[in-house]
């Protein structure tokens, strides 16, 4: 284990501590609706999806080959690039789930990394075709197509069931949520946790402490799919409320569709080799299932501001980790070790803020009225 | 920079499609369950009802297990 130096260790935990993030921030997507219909219990709700994101990280084998999917070149990428962009991945994350919008974890990781290699490696290093080909246009297209999905599903479920009883359909579409929100938590557990689980392998593998042609070590799948677990467990509690109360007023029969809609629309781009957002489809089922009961019913004020995260999402991760290669590139260890400690103050300063207005299992459902601040706190913003 | 419109357009027809026909069949199930359960309070069964619902979520359980299939690379 001499290859292990300290750079690499603190990659690995940065990563496991990106994984966390991406649980917590992501229980939203499968459980929201289902939380705020009553479907599941929120507790049930979240301990359903961390054992299914665990089952997921262990089912898949497929682990990503690169770190990014060619948006970077990966030849150039080294263990320091990588942690600061995890660092500003994480910390995006934080930010976005601190105000309670769901803004998708992977943009802030490839947003990250773009800025760290390009900070590290020289512009030439970032495909930016990739970039609009892989992330730029499946963000404006999956939402759209989910919503409208989500759309027409709500709209024939209402007019099919309208001669039922209410009592009785509602209990039906409930159940339905049951199996279709298990089935997004464990297409995000083979996703999601895969990502880490790459970054730390291909880690491994540059730093000579694996062969290349290696998968993950046993240690690497169980810690990566115990951090996304783990983190899907503790519950975005913020974004469950902002998704599953502050979009729409979600009844049972939309949540089904909206939870379908997400479902079709992940399976069938992974199956044909688009990255996609499982937040922004999450998201734009949500609207769509809200547009299809009663147009009205949908705030648009928050979708607004949802909308207006994911467009800065990339942006700012890689504003972040830029700033932080810039700092590894000079500072060597002393400038990691500075890197790691801001960085780990920054997120104690956002869990604390956190707790002044804490949203857990027992209030996330109270109210529609979701108040969203509009500015992050500024000394993050500074830092930013 | 090549984008794959063909590809984006399936993907766009199939989930919509999908989502469509599982949400369609599953409120016919729904349907199915509400008629038998309306029979019952009146002291009757209702053989359709039943049938409908079984055939109805029969259907929908099939579209998950092709939802696992895809998930799972080992099945492939």
């Amino acid at each position: 284990m001499d290859h292990i130096t300290f750079l690499v260790a603190v990659v690995i935990v940065t990563a496991l501590a990106f994984d966390f993030t991406n649980g917590f921030h992501d229980t939203a997507n499968a459980m929201a609706t289902s939380i705020a219909t009553g479907a599941l219990k929120p507790k049930t709700a979240v301990l359903i999806s961390g054992v299914l994101n665990l089952a997921g990280a262990f089912l898949s084998t497929e682990v990503a080959k690169t770190i990014s999917g060619g948006i970077v070149n990966d030849a150039k990428v080294t263990p320091a690039m990588i942690f600061a962009g995890l660092v500003g991945a994480i910390l995006w994350n934080l930010v976005t789930w601190l105000v309670g919008l769901p803004s998708s974890s992977s943009h802030a990781l490839f947003g990250g990394l773009i800025g760290a290699v390009w900070v590290g490696a020289g512009s030439g290093a970032v495909n930016f075709d990739k970039v609009l080909e892989k992330i730029i246009i499946p963000a404006f297209a999956s939402p759209v197509v989910a919503g409208v999905a989500a759309l027409v599903a709500t709209y024939c479920a209402y007019k099919l069931t309208a001669r039922g009883r209410a009592d009785s359909v509602t209990k039906g579409f409930r159940l339905g949520q049951i199996g279709s929100a298990s089935l997004v938590s464990l297409a995000h557990g083979t996703n999601d946790a895969q990502k880490t689980m790459g970054i730390i392998t291909l880690t491994l593998i540059s730093v000579g402490a694996l062969p290349g042609d290696a998968g993950p070590p046993v240690w690497v799948i169980f810690s990566a799919g115990l951090a996304i677990a783990l983190g899907t467990y503790i519950g975005g509690w913020r974004i469950i409320r902002t998704m599953g109360k502050g979009l729409t007023e979600i009844q049972s029969p939309q949540g089904f569709a909206a939870e379908t809609a997400s479902t079709a629309v992940i399976l069938t781009s992974a199956h044909m080799g688009f990255a996609l957002s499982t937040t922004q489809v999450a998201s734009g089922s949500i609207l769509g299932a809200g547009l299809g009961r009663r147009l009205a019913e949908v705030r648009w004020g928050i979708a607004g501001r949802m909308v207006a995260a994911w467009l800065i999402t990339l942006p700012c991760a890689a504003l972040v980790g830029g700033i932080s290669a810039a700092a590894v590139k000079h500072g060597g260890n002393f400038g990691t070790v500075v890197v790691a400690l801001v960085g780990a103050a920054l997120a104690a300063g956002i869990v604390l803020l956190s707790r002044r207005n804490p949203i857990d299992a027992k209030n996330v459902n109270d109210g529609h009225e979701v108040a969203i601040r509009s500015t992050p706190p500024s000394h993050v913003g500074t830092a930013a | 920079m090549s984008i794959d419109w063909t590809a984006l357009g399936e993907v766009t027809a199939v989930s919509i499609g999908v989502t469509f026909a599982v949400v369609v069949v599953f409120s016919l199930g729904v349907l199915g369950l509400d008629r038998r359960e309306g029979a019952r309070e009146r002291g009757g069964t209702s053989a359709v009802g039943a049938a409908q619902a079984g055939l109805c979520f029969l259907a929908c359980a099939a579209v998950v297990a092709y939802g696992i299939y895809l998930i799972v690379p080992q099945f492939h």
